[in-house]
Order: C-alpha cells, then sequence, then structure tokens
C-alpha cells in the first residue's frame, strides 16, 4: 500500500492510530484522580510531541542516514517560525500560506549553509553548523531585533496589516489562526464518565502532516536516494573512489532535513503565533540530537519516540511540586509522608533538568541503541521467553544491529 | 594606543580561560579519543571548589547577643568562624582572605578523584562507542553534575573574592612611560595559566611519563604491544586534564563570581576552540584560545562595533567558519581525526 | 530490517496496552458552554503559578514560589493573614475567592518565552487556571501576557522591567504591579543630581536587547534631563560573562559616571569586572568616579558582594520599609521561610492579593469583571503607600525606592539601604509618553 512494503505499510499504520487517538491513549487517567498529573492529553503538548516528531524525523534523515551531526539545525526551525509569523502579520491568517512559506525559507537558508558547511566533515561540519545557528541567535536577539523582535519574540498586534484578513475582529482583539475558517485553537471536549479528553483541530492539523512527513521519510529511507546516503555514512572515500561525487547527495539530505525543520518551525507558529529567538540557540539544536539518539538515531520510529520523550519530561516533571506530592503520599503515616517526600523532592519541580541527565545517561549506557533498543529488549525478553517454553532455540530472536 | 594594549590584555586573559579549558579537552580527546562534554562542568567543579573552601573556612559557631536584633526583631545570632577562634582574628582573617589561592591546593586531589572516578566509572565504557553516544553520556553527566551543584549552591552567583592584597589595579605601563592600569588578579590569572600550560607541555615533552604518553597519542595499539600498560596512563591523564580544568575554575572565581551554569557558558565556546586550533593538537588549543580571546576583545571595542554592528556578538564565530573553510582541519590539526 | 521489525511490534503491544485502558466509554457528554475560559464551577478555583525554576533565574522563581504559597495560605485563611490585614479593601474574608478554595499548580518557564508560553498553555488547557502569574523577565511577561489575552484568562504580571509590558506591547487582560524603566529613571535622577551634581558625564553599558535598550533609553533621557552628557552607549551581547573589553575602553573615555543597564548575571559580572578595574577608586574631571546601577536585585546583589557597596540603583520594594504593610509581610514570610522576602517575591504575593481581591469586589471570575474593577483602582497598605492601578496601561503607580549597596551589612540580607522614597507624582507619566507608545490594550477577553 502507498508503495511501501508490508512491514513499513503496518508500522505507518500503527503510527496513524497512534496519532489519531492520541487524546485517548495520553489521558489514560481520570482528572480527579491524583494520577491526572501524569496525563499528557491537552491540546498544547499534543501539537508539541508531533511538532518535534516532525522536527527529530527532518533531523533524522540527516543524521540517521548520512552520519552528518548538524549542531544548528534549530536555526532552520527558527527561520520557519519568523517566516510564518511574518505571513500572519502581513497576509492574513490563514496557516497554509505561512507554513508553505517557512518551508520554502528554512529550505533556502538550510541550502546556503549546507552548501558551505558540507565542504568539511566530521566534528569540522558540526562546528561549522553550530556557528550558523549561534550567529543567527545572537543576531536575531540583539541587532535583528526589527525583524525578529529581540528577546520578547515576534508577536502579533492589532495594528498589523494582515492585508487578505482583518487587522482586528469585530471584538477589538487580534484573529487566530485557521484553516479556512477552522480555528487553529478550536477544541471539543468529551466527557466520558471520570475521564475528559480533548479533540483539538490544531492537533489534529499537525497530525495529519506528521504522517506525511513520516511517510515521506519512509519513502527517503527507502528510496536508492536513501541507499546512496547510508552508502556516504559507512564509507563516503570510497564512494569517491568510485568517481562518484556524493556531495550533491548529501547537499540534497541536508536542505530535505532543513525543510523539514522550517515546518515545524512553521507548524509551532500556527498554533501559537510567536517566534522567540531562543529557538535557534543551540540548547534547542542540541535538543533535537538528543531526541534523535535517545530514541535510535537511523530508525523509522525512533526520533519520535525521543521527541515525545523529553517534551513529556519538560512539560510533565516540572510542573509537579511539593503540595502535589504531598497529596499524592497523603495515605502514608505523617513522619513517613514527609520522608518520602524529602527523597524525591530533589527529582520533581525545579529539579526536572536532573532527572532528565540521569536518564539520558541511564538510556545511553544500558541502551546503546536508544529506545528503540529497549522495545528490542522487551521483545527479546518476552519472544525469548516464549520460545523457552516452545522448548526453541531463542537464537534467532536476536535483533540485527 | 592605550587602548589597544588594554584589549590585547583583555584578549590574552580571555584567552588563557579559553586555552586551560581547550587544554584538557584536547588532552583528553588525543589521549581516550573521547569527545568529552562534561568537560565545561569540570571547570565549574573547580570554581565550586573553592567556593566550598571558602564555605569551609567560614564554618562559624553562633553566639547570641541580646543586644542587636535580626530583621525579625529576634535576638540577633553573632557569628565568628572557628578558623578565626583557633588561629586569633588576624591570623584567621588571612587564611579566610586568601581562601581562592589556599583553593588550589584543594582543588587538586579532589579534581583528579573526580576525573578518575568519571574515567573509570563512566568514560572508560564508552571507548569502542560512537562519538555521538559519548556526547550524549557526557552531556547527561555534566547536567546532572550542575544540577546537583545547582541543588546544594542555589542558583545566583556567589561571590568568591581574592585576596585583599591582589585585588587592586596595577600600572604595567609604568616602565615603558605609558598609563596601562589593568587588576592585579587578571594578570595572576595569565601568569598561572602560562605556568599551567608550560608545566603539561613539559610534563609531555621531558618525563618518560609524558613520553609513552604522547606515543600512545600516535599509536595506543603498538604501545600496549610494547607491554607498557597504556590504559592506566591515560586515566592518569584524565585525571590531570580534569585538574587542570579545575585549577582554570578556581582561579577564575574573583573574575566573575561563579554560578552552577557557567560550564555550559564555556563549553560551546571551548569546542569552537578545540575545532579552530585542531582536533587533538595541544599547541593548536592553546594557540586558538589565546588567538579567539584577542579577537574576540578587539571586536568588542567601540571603534569596530560602530564599523560593523553586531560583530561583538558573532566574532568567535564567524573567526571560526573562516578559519575551518580556509584550513580544512583547524590550525593545526592531523588529517583523518574526527572527519567521519 | 529485523530491527525495525521488533520496534514496531513493540510499539504494537504498547498501543494495545494503552488501547486497552480507554476502551471502556460509559455515558457521552459533550462539555457543557461556559461564560468564559475555565469558569470554576467547583468548590476550588486554581491559579498558574509560572516562574523560572530552572536557568538562571531559578533563585528568584523559588522566591516568588515561596511567596505565592503563602499569599495562597493567607487567603485560604491560614497563617497570620500577613498583608491582608493591612489591605485597604476588606473584601477579602479568609475563605478563599468568592468561597472556593484557593489551590494552585506550578510550572518552570525556564525564562524563555517558548518554554514559558508551553507551561502557561499547560496550566490553562490542563490544570483549568483561571489567572496566571509569575515570571522574572520582561521577554515572559510580555509572550505569557499575550498568551493570556488570546486565551481568556487574566495575567498579573511578576518582575518585569521594561516600558514594553505596559507600553507597546500592553494587553487588556495583563497587569503590572512592578515598577518600569522609566520610574527608575524619573526615580533615580533627582537622587544623582544630589549626589554628583549636574555636570556629569555618563557612560552606558547596556545589555543588547529590548529590555536593555528601554531602560538606557528612560535613564539617558532622565539624566540628559539634568544636564548631564552620554559620552557612549555601548551594548554587550546577553552572553557575555566577562565584560572586560566592554570595561576598559570607559578608563579614558572622559566620562565619570558609568550606568550599568544589565540584570541578573550580567549585572553582577559588570559590576565586579568595572570595581576590579579600579573605576571606583578613579578621579575623572576632579571629581570621583561613579557607578550607578538602575535596576537593582537584592538576591543579585548578594553575589557581587563587597562590590555593591556605596552604589545607587533602585527597587520596587525593600524588606527594611517601615510601613504597616511590609512589616506584615516581612513577618510572616520571614517566619515561615527564615529570611526576609525579595522584591519579586513582595511583587508576586501583592499581585496575587491583588486578584483575588479584585474578583470578590466583582463577584466573578469573569476576566472582563476583573480587569474592570482593578482599572482605575486606588489601594494602599500593600507596602508602597497608596497605589493606583491605572486604566490606560495596567500600570501601577506607587512609590519608587532609590536605594544604596550598605557599607556595614549587618546581616547576609542587609546588603541594601533605602535613601530616598520618591513620591508617587514624580514617577507618573502619561500614558502617551513616546517611551510607551505604539500599542494597544484591545478589549478584554473573556475566552470562551
Amino acid at each position: 500500500m502507498f508503495g511501501l512494503n508490508k512491514k513499513d505499510t503496518s508500522l505507518l499504520i500503527i503510527v496513524a492510530c497512534l496519532t489519531m487517538f492520541a487524546p485517548f491513549i495520553l489521558n489514560p487517567f481520570p482528572t480527579d484522580s491524583g494520577l491526572a498529573q501524569f496525563n499528557a492529553g491537552y491540546p498544547d503538548l499534543m501539537q508539541r510531541f508531533v511538532i518535534f516528531g516532525i522536527f527529530a524525523i527532518g533531523f533524522n534523515i540527516l543524521f540517521g542516514l548520512t552520519g552528518y551531526l548538524s549542531f544548528g539545525h534549530a536555526a532552520f526551525l527558527g527561520v520557519g517560525s519568523y517566516s510564518a509569523v511574518w505571513m500572519f502579520k502581513l497576509i492574513g491568517m490563514n496557516v497554509i500560506p505561512a507554513i508553505v512559506l517557512s518551508v520554502i525559507v528554512a529550505g533556502l537558508f538550510a541550502l546556503l549553509i549546507g552548501f558551505i558547511s558540507l565542504r568539511r566533515s566530521g566534528i569540522y561540519f558540526s562546528i561549522l553548523t553550530l556557528a550558523f545557528a549561534q550567529m543567527s541567535f545572537n543576531l536575531a536577539y540583539s541587532v535583528l531585533t526589527p525583524i525578529t523582535n529581540g528577546e520578547t519574540g515576534l508577536q502579533l498586534t492589532l495594528e498589523d496589516p494582515r492585508i487578505l484578513g482583518v487587522s482586528a475582529t469585530a471584538d477589538g482583539s487580534i484573529p487566530v489562526t485557521n484553516l479556512f475558517g477552522l480555528e487553529m485553537r478550536s477544541t471539543f471536549e468529551m466527557a466520558v464518565g471520570p475521564w475528559a479528553f480533548q479533540f483539538n483541530a490544531g492537533y489534529y492539523l499537525c497530525a495529519f502532516i506528521m504522517l506525511a512527513a513520516f511517510y515521506l521519510s519512509i519513502r527517503i529511507f527507502r528510496s536508492p536516494f536513501g541507499m546512496m546516503l547510508r552508502a556516504v555514512k559507512s564509507n563516503q572515500q570510497r564512494m569517491n573512489y568510485t568517481g562518484l561525487n556524493t556531495r550533491p547527495y548529501t547537499l540534497a539530505a541536508f536542505v530535505i532535513s532543513g525543510m523539514y525543520a522550517g515546518l515545524a518551525g512553521g507548524l509551532m507558529a500556527s498554533m501559537d503565533p510567536l517566534a522567540g529567538a531562543e529557538r535557534m540557540q543551540w540548547t534547542a539544536s542540541g535538543e533535537v540530537v538528543l531526541m534523535t539518539i535517545l530514541g535510535g538515531a537511523g530508525t523509522l520510529i525512533g526520533p519520535v519516540l525521543g521527541a515525545g520523550f523529553i517534551k513529556y519530561f519538560e512539560n510533565i516533571f516540572s510542573k509537579i511540586n511539593d503540595n502535589v506530592l504531598h497529596s499524592w503520599f497523603s495515605f502514608m503515616p505523617d513522619g513517613m509522608e514527609d520522608a518520602v517526600v524529602f527523597l524525591i523532592h530533589p527529582f520533581i519541580g525545579k529539579g526536572w533538568h536532573l532527572t532528565l541527565g540521569i536518564l539520558f545517561m541511564l538510556v545511553v549506557i544500558f541502551l546503546p541503541g536508544g529506545l528503540v533498543e529497549g522495545g528490542q529488549r522487551i521483545k527479546g525478553w518476552l519472544s525469548g521467553r516464549k520460545a523457552k517454553d516452545d522448548g526453541k532455540a531463542a537464537g534467532e530472536t536476536n535483533p540485527a544491529e | 594606543m592605550d587602548a589597544i594594549l588594554l584589549q590585547i590584555l583583555n584578549g590574552l586573559d580571555k584567552g588563557s580561560a579559553y586555552a586551560l579549558i581547550a587544554l584538557g579537552l584536547t588532552l583528553i580527546f588525543g589521549t581516550l579519543g573521547v569527545v568529552n562534554f562534561a568537560h565545561g562542568a569540570l571547570f565549574m567543579i573547580g570554581a565550586f571548589c573553592a567556593v566550598t573552601l571558602q564555605r569551609l573556612l567560614n564554618l562559624s559557631y553562633e553566639v547570641v547577643d541580646e543586644t542587636q536584633t535580626d530583621f525579625l526583631g529576634n535576638p540577633l545570632k553573632v557569628k565568628t568562624p572557628y578558623v578565626e577562634a583557633w588561629f586569633g582574628p588576624e591570623f584567621g582573617g588571612a587564611i579566610i582572605d586568601w581562601a581562592v589561592p589556599l583553593a588550589i591546593l584543594f582543588a587538586i586531589p579532589i579534581m583528579i578523584g573526580v576525573g578518575y572516578v568519571m574515567e573509570r566509572g563512566l568514560i572508560k565504557h564508552f571507548y569502542k562507542r560512537p562519538h555521538a553516544d559519548q556526547i550524549l553520556v557526557t552531556f547527561g553527566l555534566a547536567i546532572v553534575l550542575q544540577e546537583v551543584v545547582k541543588y546544594f549552591y542555589g542558583a545566583n552567583p556567589i561571590q568568591t573574592p581574592a585576596p585583599d592584597a591582589l585585588n587592586g589595579v596595577v600600572n604595567l605601563g609604568a616602565a615603558i612611560g605609558m598609563d596601562i592600569v589593568y587588576p592585579v588578579w587578571r594578570v595572576v590569572y595569565f601568569f598561572f595559566a602560562v605556568v599551567i600550560i608550560g608545566g603539561i607541555f613539559s610534563f609531555l615533552q621531558f618525563t618518560t611519563f609524558g613520553m609513552v604518553v604522547r606515543a600512545g597519542m600516535a599509536d595506543r595499539e603498538t604501545v600496549g604491544l610494547l607491554g607498557i600498560n597504556i590504559d592506566r596512563r591515560f586515566t592518569i591523564m584524565f585525571g590531570i586534564a580534569a585538574a587542570v580544568a579545575g585549577l582554570a575554575g578556581v582561579m577564575y572565581t574573583p573574575i566573575n563570581s561563579p554560578n552552577y551554569h557557567m560550564g555550559m557558558d564555556f563549553l560551546v565556546l571551548s569546542f569552537v576552540v578545540v575545532v579552530v586550533g585542531g582536533m587533538g593538537s595541544l599547541p593548536g588549543a592553546v594557540l586558538a584560545g589565546f588567538l579567539l580571546g584577542i579577537l574576540e576583545s578587539f571586536a568588542s571595542m567601540n571603534e569596530i562595533k560602530s564599523l560593523i554592528p553586531g560583530i561583538d556578538q558573532i566574532i568567535i564565530y564567524l573567526v571560526a567558519i573562516i578559519i575551518l573553510l580556509t584550513r580544512p582541519r583547524g590550525l593545526m590539526g592531523r588529517k583523518g581525526v574526527m572527519e567521519d | 530490517m529485523s530491527k525495525f521489525d521488533v520496534s514496531r511490534r513493540g510499539v504494537l503491544k504498547t498501543g494495545a496496552m494503552a488501547g486497552a485502558g480507554v476502551a471502556l466509554p460509559t455515558i457521552f457528554t459533550a462539555s457543557s458552554a461556559a461564560a468564559f475560559t475555565n469558569e470554576p464551577t467547583g468548590s476550588t478555583v486554581t491559579l498558574g503559578f509560572n516562574v523560572p525554576q530552572t536557568g538562571p533565574y531559578a533563585d528568584e522563581g523559588a522566591d516568588e514560589l515561596r511567596a505565592y504559597e503563602l499569599a495562597v495560605e493567607h487567603l485560604n485563611g491560614g497563617g497570620d493573614g500577613g498583608m491582608m490585614n493591612t489591605f485597604s479593601s476588606k473584601a477579602l474574608q479568609g475563605n478563599g475567592i468568592l468561597g472556593k478554595k484557593v489551590e494552585y499548580v506550578t510550572g518552570d518557564t525556564q525564562t524563555k518565552s517558548d518554554a514559558a508560553r508551553a507551561s502557561a498553555k499547560s496550566m490553562i488547557e490542563k490544570d483549568g487556571a483561571v489567572m496566571i502569574t509569575g515570571g522574572s523577565s520582561s521577554g515572559v511577561a510580555i509572550a505569557v501576557q499575550g498568551l493570556c489575552q488570546e486565551a481568556g484568562v487574566i495575567f498579573m504580571a511578576g518582575l518585569t522591567h521594561s516600558n514594553d509590558t505596559t507600553g507597546k506591547d500592553k494587553k487588556a487582560n495583563g497587569f503590572r504591579h512592578f515598577f518600569n524603566g522609566y520610574m527608575s529613571g524619573a526615580a533615580l535622577a533627582p537622587v544623582l543630581k544630589n549626589l554628583y551634581g549636574t555636570d556629569r558625564t555618563a557612560y552606558h553599558l547596556t545589555a543588547d536587547y529590548t529590555w536593555g535598550w528601554t531602560q538606557e533609553e528612560s535613564i539617558a533621557a532622565a539624566t540628559e534631563a539634568l544636564g548631564w552628557q552620554t559620552v557612549n552607549k555601548v551594548r554587550t551581547p546577553l552572553a557575555a560573562t566577562d565584560f572586560s573589553s566592554y570595561i576598559a575602553p570607559v578608563l579614558n573615555s572622559g566620562a565619570d559616571v558609568l550606568v550599568l543597564n544589565h540584570y541578573g548575571g550580567n549585572m553582577v559580572n559588570s559590576l565586579t569586572n568595572a570595581v576590579q578595574f579600579g573605576l571606583r577608586d578613579k578621579v575623572v574631571n576632579g571629581k570621583n568616579f561613579e557607578i550607578v546601577v538602575p535596576l537593582y536585585s537584592r538576591l543579585m546583589a548578594k553575589g557581587a558582594g563587597e562590590n555593591v557597596k556605596g552604589i545607587h540603583g533602585s527597587t520596587n520594594w525593600h524588606w527594611t520599609l517601615q510601613d504597616e504593610g511590609s512589616k506584615a509581610f516581612v513577618k510572616s514570610f520571614g517566619t515561615k521561610y527564615g529570611f526576609p522576602p525579595s522584591q519579586a517575591a513582595h511583587t508576586c504575593y501583592v499581585q496575587t492579593l491583588l486578584y483575588a481581591d479584585a474578583v470578590e469586589r466583582a463577584g466573578s471570575f469573569n476576566p472582563c469583571a476583573v480587569v474592570e474593577a482593578l482599572e482605575g483602582y486606588e489601594f494602599d497598605g500593600l507596602g508602597n503607600g497608596p497605589t493606583l492601578y491605572r486604566a490606560e496601561d495596567h500600570q501601577c503607580f506607587k512609590d519608587v525606592l532609590v536605594v544604596r549597596g550598605k557599607e556595614n551589612p549587618t546581616s547576609e540580607f542587609d546588603l541594601l539601604e533605602v535613601v530616598e522614597v520618591t513620591p508617587r507624582a514624580q514617577v507618573e507619566y502619561a500614558p502617551d509618553h513616546p517611551m510607551f507608545a505604539g500599542g494597544n490594550l484591545g478589549a478584554c477577553n473573556p475566552g470562551a
């Protein structure tokens, strides 16, 4: 189906189901229970999951296939956001032109940076991309403030022209982003017993685009072009000796992944029309590297998992405070409750960085292939046991690296 | 003219910090082949060794003074450091005053210990892993280390002053009839850096140990085949590199009050320095450190800023791009290192 | 490809398990249409405290959070009531807000506009917060204020000093109690005139982003009105840690006053560096060289240690103030936490009380009713003397403190001393003042 083999088709269908039913899957706990803190099924976070998923999928096309480690990919995301917000300011609030422009602008920017940076390889390439991204960030924060609005971030105002729309709505507020009239923020809430599920228009737009992006990435992975990129990773020198110029291939991969980043940036701005300079900082570039490696570089689903993992921690763990802890452990005797809260305290709320850092280390130490390998291990463990029960040799279940 | 000389001094001073951190990074990379993203954290831990020693020396006992009140109207508890009680206010006060230089002695064993534990406990297992994994695990370690420091010391900068005697300014231009006033401690820092850098180079150049390490850097397997335990030496080198970063941090505290994220502030910069110098080249790292420090200082001069607005924001990166495009392996890099 | 096959199965299993958890729907009911966003229907009301918990301002964020927890305690009738007893309005009963118990959720702004908005959104979308407050930088305040305007909840700004928050980026749903750059300039100018005279030459070092620029503009305008000259305004990168190369040119510039438009870590480092270069012992044009730090923060001043001694600046509030409100607040904060509150803590505590009071007086949580109750509201007893929430721009007008680094601190908290309380009349300005022009409050948005 769709020109994919059976495995890929079923993967795509699974991802499609997961994204479509995310409002259910991410809200497993009843709203009033103490564990509702761990629910992630609200529009903003779901949007972030899929948007950063797109970003990471794109990054993986470059890093996972060619092995070129770009440390400046956030610059494309930032440029995409800025172009989208400018479209909202100048043209109108429909998201389509904004997203299209952000992809194009990010692609052009990637072409420029890629053309220069790909003259070097290895860590020299990484530092070149880092340097370009940091220059973009520093300038966006200061000298380029007329275009980027600096520290505050580019925002919509009531005075924007919006030639195809209105500057202000009838009741005097800024119009909201929409897709041909469908407001991105409109949310349908469904209460099922003690659960409340939210279905958000913006999320579904992002989810459909993510599925398209995911499909495209599968096609790239399976295409002769993808093969060529893998060959670059395994031995670029040999490719060169056979008289093949690899530069156009790597540059194409760089631009494609830059466009993915731009798409993610455009979507971010479409969901929430603001573009801040810190989206381009090296820490943001580092984040997508972490997402990809954490999930499993070079695998199809890994980057999406990694993106979800990091965003979940950032948004859920940072919101747990001592008050919440006390309410969880209130069933314990007083002294014990305090002791437990004291022990957990450093790892939640303002300590979420610490938890994230420890988890990074654990994942990298014990799961060299990222979260995907974790899934494989569990699978291997389960089927290994089953194999034993069946009295068969478990040798064939070893995952091939 | 004065202004230019002053900026050269500033550049040398900034360059000293860059060079010391980059030197340690390169030592680790050259010997163990590990990209250590936790190196900035080592610099930060060094700085907090100074803070800790200062705190320890200021450990006090409290006497309730009924004549004074604190902000809530309760009787004020007057604190006297134990050190002052034991050695008398004069000598005890002097010890507290010299906390930062004393912290050098305090920091060396700690940093070597931290380095040793890091190498044996964690990094050892990553020699055969891809560089991306090394980056991720050391980055995770850096986050953990800085969060632990934040937990104990808070997020705000903590003042750690230089000894009074070294706190003022000195006129460096007096001998040549010019007026170049410069802070004493910054001069101390520069000479300190020169001594450390010189020490590391002569250690590698003139001792048998250093010779073996250099041989190991060039060809680890052959040295191993000769029956030399190169791993143990490399572990020691890791400890030394950690100590260099730590000492750079200790001495840096009077220049800028340390805070928990100072390591991250320096991390990206020091990687740029290392790469501009050329991966694996010690002289390259030092040269690039001073070069970038001086260029950064010049770029922040008003005359140059008015010519090219915002140049001081991007100069380091701009120079890095230009150098990497004209010299493919940095200033003094070797072929084939970290190029795939 | 077996690797990939396996992961697919893994995902399938997880998905199946997660699916089983929600596969038991009983009754479907569409949510009822509310009058405004997150209308509290139960016996509780949720407020969102969005403060920096990681990053350079984490300590200020922690102090803000302490103040919020204290305020919630007082609103719910716990503790000694703090400033609720000295507040001129007696609408608050200590039984929550409108009889509903106050609950709160916390989040981390990371001092990044993106993260701050994400955190605020989760409070609005997931936790049902009806008011968002907090923050320790203007960029974040403006970004979150914009979000709250769109979402239809009230935003009570925390520490934000940029003119833009209630200037060109003002919003109908946003309110600021903290003072701003213009007020700093207006308050400092007369004091500087008395201390240093009218014949001075100033050199500005400014953090190169919007807050720095508005403060530089405000201070330069105020001092130039005294007859001072401005010899140079130099922008420094936000990421700068070593300011030596910016300080060195000051030495021979002919300036005799250095104005540091820096905040937080930047301020600590630039001040430390300036003192290192011996600027304070210098004599230029026959006058002692002086340094001015227009926006002081006690928490940050601690990082600069000895270097702040004798250096003037302005703050919104200081714990040594002797009015009844301040004393009551310091007492209940100090008793609970063991140290005096910072100005960030003060403004956050006050903002929470003001919001609760406005809801009580309006008799509704509806943002438009709250806006109406706060606009043009005159109050007293919250530590800054008689205060006005101006209707035109939602900025509080009150006395501003000029402070100086104390020469002989008696404790680790006793770093600043109040030199002068500049009366409110002196720091007032017209709503259409050029430094604040260009914005538009718009209409209040109740959302939903």
